[in-house]
């Protein structure tokens, strides 16, 4: 038995699914944001999985990994600094005290 | 041999991995999940070695296991006001977990059903030094990577600003 693409894809899916209930069923910004960040990774080792067997020597899929994790931390950054902004007038980090939307 | 090793090496990673994101997911403290996080991350790193992706290994370590998982829980250190608080009830929602369902149902009718095309296997894999100078040629990857580093740069700079105090802006 030898490790193929198909493994390597479904790892990733599971990954990917797991976020995407943390980032739906969470009710704290900050699970939420990791939650995100759980998606990122199944998606960057989906990219890399498909560099790997399918362009091995152009090494596209790394090249996208490479801007995938650009975004991912800009949005992690830009996510948790919201999270401090919105946690300094509200006094909570919590989904829900983001109901109210002016000031 | 090569293939048992490899084997070997993708399902303890592919263990660790499922089961730090099942962790993070329903532990019931925000601190265990940051590490549980911190774990996944990890374990993606040595998939990445797995597949030759050297590069990336060392980047996924650097950024997402040091400095995200700082950032995270520097975030939860900072909007928690006693330490009990990090203790939440769990959540949990039915449509959530029917949609991620589903979502991974669809994607394994399509990886199961789908026809893959493997590129040309060569004798040895570019490493980081090839990487490295496709990255940086002109008619390669250069400026897409030059238009992100300002995208990063204006998202700190931005995550800077917001971050502040509500004098100081």
């Amino acid at each position: 038995m030898t490790l193929g693409l198909e493994a390597y894809l479904m790892l990733a899916a599971l990954l990917f699914s797991a976020g995407m209930y943390g980032a739906v069923s969470k009710k704290g910004a900050v699970q939420v944001l990791m939650s995100l960040e759980l998606m990122a990774v199944g998606v960057d080792l989906n990219l890399v999985a498909f560099s790997r067997y399918v362009t091995p020597v152009e090494m596209t899929g790394q090249f996208f990994t490479v801007f995938v994790m650009i975004v991912s931390a800009a949005e992690i950054g830009l996510g948790l600094a919201l999270v401090l902004a919105i946690f300094r007038s509200a006094r909570s980090s919590e989904v829900d005290s983001l109901a109210e939307l002016k000031g | 041999m090569t293939d048992t090793y490899t084997l070997v090496a993708f399902g303890v990673l592919a263990l660790v991995s499922v089961a730090s994101a099942v962790g993070m997911l329903t532990a019931r403290n925000v601190v265990h999940a940051a590490y549980c996080l911190l774990a996944v991350s990890i374990a993606a790193a040595g998939l990445f070695a797995l597949l030759e992706a050297r590069y990336l290994a060392l980047m996924q370590v650097l950024v997402y296991a040091g400095a995200v998982a700082i950032l995270n829980l520097f975030t939860i250190m900072i909007t928690l006001r006693r330490r009990e608080d990090a203790v939440r009830p769990r959540d949990f929602s039915w449509p959530g977990l029917a949609l991620a369902v589903t979502f991974f149902a669809a994607v394994a009718v399509a990886v199961a059903g789908g026809v893959l095309v493997p590129g040309v296997e060569p004798d040895v894999f570019p490493g980081v030094r090839e990487f490295g100078e496709r990255l940086f040629e002109i008619e390669g990857w250069v400026l897409p990577f030059e238009i992100a580093s300002l995208v990063l740069t204006a998202a700190l700079v931005g995550a800077v600003w917001w971050s502040r105090e509500e004098g100081e802006r």
